[in-house]
């Protein structure tokens, strides 16, 4: 719209603003005046389980405060107690995103409208958000199981856990990139909010409205319970179930539509998780919580597939990634529940051992650790066959420049999935670790635990073609160790004795996939592997956007990037390129020797030949399969379940946060005042006027008027 | 700002207006159509006004901002012009209507004045442009935040729907003394409503410097008050009658 009459001199440059954005959607000159929208935002959502709910929640209209700055723990006190004009939404520098500080603002909460926090590019020297002993309550060891060992009576794995992922706070707190936006917020606090010699700040002060309210209360049972009323056409759901798909691969393919224990089948599973996470929601770059893991059992699983074909082992290999391992399990109790009752490939008692690899990137010395379990390995059967897997293990690493050890002390097994396989059955197992006791990554579960973390760099004159090849040392040490492995679990199938030095991980593609894993997923080589409806996953938010990792966060979509990309890799990586065309490819079942039941074929891009704008696809075909990762709880309805993972996160209609400039309460009465004296000075005069009109306006010329 | 500010600029703006609109024209329908043919006249001169600025705009260079401002001034002079075009062509409409009303009425003679057509239909042009300039505004004023943030005054709000009130009681009485001058075959009042309406709008763009702005607006306001008051048939002796009837009045009831 356009008033032409009340123009002045700063309506003019809105109404010049006003046309620029005519191509916008939705625009309006005196909003523009008003709110900055801030767009680099990240909430922390809400997730509930059996008994409580962590996390954020904002109130449904977006909570308001005046911004501070925060300099330092001692100046908390003028948001909690001094300042005149809470409540205050309190600027956090990375440095002062303290358990102490956000605890102090948890308990003066009507003071305290929200908290936003600066990340910076830069790591603190260590910040972890999660708790000290993860996943205590769901692991295998608790009151009747290892007593002594439960709830990290012995080990604390993580002693730098402070715990905030799990806290619950009610405001909003949300997270800032260190950008221009950041810039302009402080600019605007220095500008309106600062007390001028100890009197209080002037009005208008600078103030924020943070948005995001979540639906879902209580705990799990009770949002499971809402998700279920039908009231009406179209029922709110509000929370969902964490979980996503598992992926597993098989030397020896199985039929995938017989379930069950099979006969004289006697497997080695080599498992590794694919999730992490973050206080913040969804940014999880679990660099070394589980990255380290997965890739080098990628690699490993690549180094095997030659000797594999050539003198397939005895016993078969199976790679299984879990996802939402973070969130009690979810993957591998899903599996191990579907092994239980039969609704898997096997069953518990073809396992003939797990190897796992847990993290493995960040070394504090020239060993990596070999952890088992105390309280299975007092029996003899299952202390012999992990005695004999830790004798693979070691003897694997002739040539190499470290040595595997087991720990000192007798301590439990570290979370690791498989602590869910000894829930359900004593199976002999070890978890290649590169801590002895306490984790050596001092970012678990946080979004530091990022490529610098693993000292991933790169010369800094390399294109990003380049640096995808190029081979770092991370990369090396980390394909050394997918050797051990690969070794390890051939020896342990019971493979030919004198191959087993012919194995060796490549570390080139373990550097291509630490790259596209940590630094920029949108790569020619991931492209190329990738089917092309898939493609798009690996940019986020559109192509001209600056390069950027996948986020490890299992979600409730079950549509998370990392396991599409791990199930393709794995197809590429242990499968063999076929001759089919594309619609032979989507139905093998045609052709005399290929079966849907016994593979998964997959059409994948292919890379580019130079002198050429077309990709050269092809088909895939691969043992390679995902299982769903929901957890059981969910399966059986049994929302409060203490033993399995019943996590699920909160729905919400919109997230958005902004900044704007607040007037004191005086000039707002004051106006309202105003107006109510003007309308009944008016409602007076009218009256009056209109009485008296035919005396006022006596012109005998005219006829008089009808009613007046 | 909240909800107080949104009621505060909302009394201020359209206060007087919606008494007048109670008092004088609510009861007859004849003049609650009279009012929103009125409103309907002033939307179709504004909307003839910005589709000339609009194309002007599109067809020239969108980056050049003196340029654009200059386009401004000339599409808001235009406006102002055709504004009172429009408020001429509305007089001719309601000239012809009322000798037809006349012959259709159940009394002798018209229903209405031209007087109070004059008023109704000022009052009309007065509400519209008192709306498209303020509830765009007001909308905005019930969020929480208020102007400021680029260097805008805080005081914009409440600034905006004065400079509304002030518009709204001009064109209220630049219609009154305008059809009055037609009446008499006075063109040099068409020729002085024109040059004031220009004057106001040069004053709003010397915006924010609301001293400089609001005030002279309102002297003028006073001045078309009194203009009007004399034009429409009032005079300093039916003022001096009103105070001593109320005088007598209260004497005899006390």
């Amino acid at each position: 719209r356009m008033n032409l009459d009340e123009i002045s001199c700063d309506k003019l440059a809105t109404s010049i603003v006003f046309f620029f954005c005519l191509s916008d959607v939705s625009c309006n000159s005196v909003e523009q005046k008003i709110y900055v929208e801030l767009n680099n935002t990240v909430p922390c959502v809400r997730l509930l389980n059996a008994t409580h709910q962590i996390g954020c929640q904002s109130s449904i209209s977006g909570d308001t405060g005046v911004i501070h700055v925060l300099e330092s723990e001692a100046d908390l006190e003028w948001p909690l107690s001094k300042g005149p004009n809470p409540p205050y939404m309190v600027l956090l520098e990375s440095s002062l995103f303290t358990r102490s500080i956000m605890m102090k603002m948890k308990n003066e909460s009507n003071r305290v409208a929200g908290v936003a926090v600066v990340v910076p590019n830069t790591s603190p020297p260590e910040f972890s958000p999660h708790t000290t002993c993860p996943n205590e309550n769901t692991g295998v060891y608790s009151d009747n199981y290892g007593p002594n060992l439960a709830h990290c009576n012995t080990t604390v794995w993580n002693p730098r856990g402070n715990g905030l992922s799990y806290e619950e706070f009610d405001f909003p707190v949300f997270s800032l990139k260190e950008d221009n936006e950041t810039e302009f917020i402080k600019q605007c606090y220095l500008d309106h909010n600062r007390a001028v010699n100890g009197s209080a700040p002037q009005y208008p002060l600078c103030a924020m409205q943070l948005f995001s309210h979540m639906h879902a209360v209580t705990n799990t049972p009770t949002c499971m319970r809402r998700n279920d009323i039908n009231f009406s056409i179209n029922p709110e759901m509000v929370c969902d179930p964490l979980g996503d798909y598992n992926v597993w691969g098989s030397i020896r393919p199985y039929n995938d539509t017989v379930f069950g224990h099979k006969e004289n089948e006697s497997v080695v599973i080599a498992a590794a998780r694919l999730d992490s996470r973050a206080f913040f929601w969804e940014v999880s770059t679990g660099a070394e919580g589980s990255v380290s893991g997965f890739v080098t059992l990628l690699a490993a699983a690549q180094a095997l597939r030659e000797v594999t074909h050539e003198a397939p082992p005895t016993r078969n290999i199976l790679f299984a990634f879990f996802q939402g391992e973070t969130f009690d399990y979810i993957g591998s109790s899903r599996m191990v529940y579907d092994m239980e009752n039969g609704k898997f490939v096997i069953d518990l008692d073809n396992i003939h051992s797990v190897l796992e690899i847990g993290q493995v990137a960040v070394h504090s010395g020239t060993n990596l650790f070999l952890h088992s379990d105390p309280v299975s390995r007092r029996n003899n059967t299952v202390n012999d066959e992990v005695k004999n897997l830790v004798n693979n293990l070691q003897s694997s690493t002739a040539g190499l420049s470290f040595l595997l050890v087991e720990p000192n002390v007798s301590q439990p097994l570290p979370p690791s999935s498989l602590q869910r396989f000894l829930r359900a059955q004593p199976i002999p197992g070890i978890v290649l670790a590169d801590h002895e006791s306490a984790f050596n990554n001092r970012y678990y579960e946080s979004f530091y635990d990022n490529a610098a973390n693993l000292n991933l760099t790169y010369p800094s004159d390399l294109s990003p073609e380049e640096q995808l090849e190029f081979v770092t040392d991370t990369a090396k040490s980390l394909t050394d160790v997918a050797t051990v492995v690969a070794r390890a679990l051939y020896k342990q199938a019971g493979g030919n004795e004198s191959l087993v030095n012919n194995i060796k991980a490549d570390p080139k593609i373990v550097t291509q996939m630490l790259y596209g894993f940590l630094v920029s997923s949108n790569n020619s080589w991931f492209q190329a592997v990738m089917a092309p409806e898939l493609k798009n996953i690996l940019s986020r938010y559109g192509a001209c956007v600056h390069p950027s990792p996948p986020e490890y966060y299992v979600g409730v979509a079950m549509s998370s990037t990392p396991t599409r990309l791990v199930q393709y890799l794995l197809a590429n990586l242990t499968g063999a390129a076929t001759n089919l065309t594309q619609s032979q490819c989507q139905k093998p079942d045609e052709l005399p020797n290929e079966s849907r039941q016994m593979y998964s074929y997959l059409w994948v891009q292919g890379i580019v030949p130079p002198n050429s704008t077309e990709r050269d696809s092809f088909c895939v075909r691969a043992s390679v399969r995902l299982t769903k990762a929901v957890s059981p709880a969910f399966e059986l309805g049994e929302y409060a379940s203490k033993d399995y993972s019943t996590w699920t996160e909160s729905r919400w209609k919109f997230i958005k946060a902004r900044i704007f400039l607040v007037a004191s309460r005086d000039l707002e009465m004051l106006t309202l005042g105003v107006g109510v004296a003007v309308l009944f000075t008016s409602l007076l005069v009218t009256y009056f006027i209109s009485t008296k009109a035919d005396v006022l306006f006596s012109s005998t010329r005219e006829p008089a008027s009808a009613a007046y | 700002m909240t909800a107080a500010v949104f009621f505060g600029c909302a009394f201020i703006a359209f206060g007087p207006a919606f008494s007048l609109f109670i008092f004088t024209i609510a009861k007859d329908p004849l003049r609650v159509i009279i009012l929103i043919a009125g409103a309907f006249f002033w939307l179709v001169s504004l909307l003839l006004s910005s589709l000339v600025w609009f194309i002007a705009t599109k067809a020239t260079n969108a980056q050049d901002l003196t340029l654009q401002k200059n386009l401004l001034i000339f599409g808001s002079i235009f406006s102002v012009i055709l504004q009172e075009v429009f408020r001429f062509a509305y007089y001719r409409l309601l000239r012809k209507a009322n000798e037809g009303l006349a012959a259709i009425s159940e009394e002798d003679g018209p229903p209405l004045s031209v007087r109070e057509m004059a008023y109704v239909a000022g009052l009309g042009f007065g509400i519209m442009s008192g709306a498209f300039s303020m509830i765009n505004t007001l909308s905005d004023s019930l969020g929480p935040g208020t102007v400021g943030m680029f260097g805008d005054s805080q005081y914009y709000f409440i600034t905006s729907a004065l400079m509304t009130l002030a518009l709204t009681m001009l064109h209220t009485f630049w219609g009154v003394v305008f059809f009055e001058g037609c009446e008499r075959k006075r063109w040099w009042v068409i020729a002085v409503v024109l040059c004031v309406h220009l004057m106001v709008f040069s004053l709003s763009l010397l915006n924010p410097f609301y001293v400089g702005s609001i005030l002279p607006v309102y002297a003028i306001m006073l001045l078309m008050a009194v203009w009007a008051f004399f034009s429409s048939g009032g005079s300093l002796h039916n003022i001096t009658l009103l105070w001593t009837c109320r005088k007598s009045n209260t004497e005899t009831s006390s």
